[in-house]
C-alpha cells in the first residue's frame, strides 16, 4: 500500500480500484442475503457504512493503545459494540424491516470488510485518513449492492422500492428473489468487472 | 417453540434450508478455499466440529445466563469470544495433532472465527427459538450442509480450471459464484421436503 494518499485518493481506492466486493470479494456474506429487496438493502448499507466508518475511526484512535497481540479480539468487542447499537437502533425505528432483515444486523460483526479495514488501514493510520477510508470501502461496497438489489427486486417482484415498474403481464422471475438470483447476479457482475477492467486486479492476491 | 423434531431438523439445515446456498452465509471461507477439494473437506471438517460446538454453548450462555440478566442485547458480543475461544483451542488441536492439516489451511483456521455461518447459527436458534437439543441438531446440520456445499464446489472447481479454457475475468471468483450459483439451483430442488421457517 503506498504511505499516505489524499483524500480524494482515498475515495477513489474504495469505491472503485479497491472496491471490497468487486476486487477483492470480501464481506459478501451476510449483505448479499438482503439485496432482494431495495428498501432492506438501503437499510443493511447504512448500518453497514456506519460500523465500519466508526468502528475504523474508534480503532484508529486506539491504536497507540491497543497491545499488538490482543488487537484482534479488542477490534472485535469494538465492532460488536457498534453493532449493537445499530441493530437496537433498526429495531426500535424500523420493526417491520428489523423482522426482515432477521439475524443479518448482528452478522455484520463478522463480515470481514469492516475488520479487514480495522486490520488493514484504521490501525496504523490517523483517525481522519482512516475514517475517510472507512467511509469510502463502506460506500463502494452498497454501491454494489444496490445494483444487486436494483437487478434482483425489480425482476424477482416487478417493483423497485414496493413501486411497480414492470409493465403489465411481466412474470415475475421467482429465482431472483431466491439465493441462486444472487449467487448469478453477483458472478456476472464481478465476471464483467474483471473482464472490462483488468489492470487493477492484475497484482491482487485473491483471498 | 417450533415442533419439530431433531432428526428432521439436521436434515432440514443440509438440504432444504443449506446455511451457505440459501442463507448465504460463511462465503468469504467458502471462495478462498474451495479450489480443491482436499482443504475443502479438512476446513468442511472443521466448521461441523466448531459450529456443533459452539451452537450447544451459545444456547446455553444465552438461556441460562443473558436472559435471567436480561441481556439479550449482549448476545453478539459474548457469542463472538465463545466462538474465537473454541477457535483458538481448535486450532491448537489441529496444530499439534495434525499438522498437514495445519499447513493447507494456514492462515484460514483463524478465519473460521469471522465465519459468518457459524454465528449466523447461532443467531438463527435464538430467533427460531429452537430447543436444546434442536440447537444441537440444527448446528450440526448447519456445519455439515456448509461442508457438504463447499467440498462439491471444491470438486467442481477443481475439474473445470484443469480443462475448460475459461473466457477472461471468468477465473477465480467469479466463475466460483456462477458454480455456487447453480448448486444453489439444484439445491432448491429439496425445497417442500421439509418445511422449517
Amino acid at each position: 500500500m503506498p504511505k499516505r494518499l489524499t483524500n480524494t485518493q482515498i475515495f477513489v481506492q474504495g469505491l472503485w480500484n479497491d472496491n471490497p466486493v468487486l476486487r477483492q470479494v470480501l464481506g459478501i456474506c451476510s449483505t448479499l442475503a438482503v439485496t432482494n429487496l431495495l428498501v432492506n438493502t438501503l437499510v443493511m448499507n447504512a448500518g453497514l457504512i456506519f460500523t465500519v466508518t466508526m468502528s475504523s475511526l474508534t480503532v484508529s484512535l486506539l491504536r497507540k493503545y491497543t497491545p499488538m497481540r490482543i488487537r484482534m479480539m479488542a477490534q472485535t468487542l469494538i465492532i460488536a459494540s457498534y453493532v449493537i447499537i445499530v441493530d437496537i437502533s433498526i429495531a426500535a425505528h424500523l420493526p417491520d424491516i428489523s423482522e426482515a432483515l432477521g439475524p443479518y444486523v448482528g452478522l455484520i460483526i463478522t463480515n470481514c470488510i469492516v475488520m479487514g479495514r480495522c486490520e488493514a488501514y484504521a490501525r496504523n493510520n490517523p483517525p481522519w485518513p482512516s475514517f475517510l477510508d472507512g467511509l469510502a470501502m463502506s460506500l463502494g461496497y452498497s454501491c454494489v449492492l444496490l445494483v444487486i438489489a436494483l437487478v434482483r427486486e425489480p425482476l424477482g417482484f416487478g417493483t423497485i422500492l414496493g413501486m411497480k415498474i414492470m409493465p403489465e403481464g411481466f412474470t415475475p422471475w421467482t429465482i431472483m428473489i431466491m439465493a441462486p438470483g444472487a449467487f448469478f447476479t453477483l458472478g456476472l457482475l464481478v465476471w464483467f468487472l474483471r473482464a472490462y477492467f483488468p489492470q487493477v486486479t492484475e497484482e491482487k492476491k485473491e483471498r | 417453540m417450533v415442533q419439530i423434531d431433531p432428526g428432521t431438523l439436521f436434515f432440514a439445515a443440509i438440504f432444504t434450508n443449506n446455511i451457505l446456498l440459501t442463507n448465504f452465509l460463511g462465503l468469504c471461507p467458502f471462495l478462498a478455499i474451495s479450489r480443491e477439494v482436499k482443504p475443502a473437506l479438512g476446513l468442511g471438517a472443521a466448521v461441523v466440529f466448531v459450529m456443533t460446538c459452539t451452537a450447544v454453548l451459545n444456547y446455553l450462555v444465552y438461556y441460562y445466563v443473558l436472559l435471567p440478566l436480561d441481556l439479550e442485547h449482549f448476545r453478539y458480543i459474548l457469542f463472538i469470544v465463545i466462538i474465537a475461544a473454541f477457535v483458538q483451542l481448535v486450532e491448537m488441536v489441529v496444530e499439534r495433532f495434525f499438522p498437514a492439516l495445519y499447513y493447507v489451511l494456514g492462515i484460514f483456521l483463524p478465519l473460521i472465527t469471522v465465519n459468518c455461518a457459524i454465528l449466523g447459527a447461532s443467531l438463527f436458534l435464538i430467533i427460531r427459538e429452537y430447543t436444546f437439543i434442536q440447537s444441537m441438531a440444527y448446528g450440526a446440520g448447519s456445519g455439515v450442509g456448509w461442508m457438504v456445499a463447499i467440498i462439491a464446489v471444491g470438486a467442481i472447481r477443481e475439474k473445470v480450471q484443469k480443462s475448460a479454457k475459461l473466457p477472461r475475468g471468468l477465473e477465480g471468483p467469479a466463475l466460483t459464484l456462477i458454480i455456487t450459483g447453480v448448486l444453489a439451483l439444484a439445491f432448491t430442488a429439496f425445497s417442500g421436503m421439509i418445511q422449517i421457517q
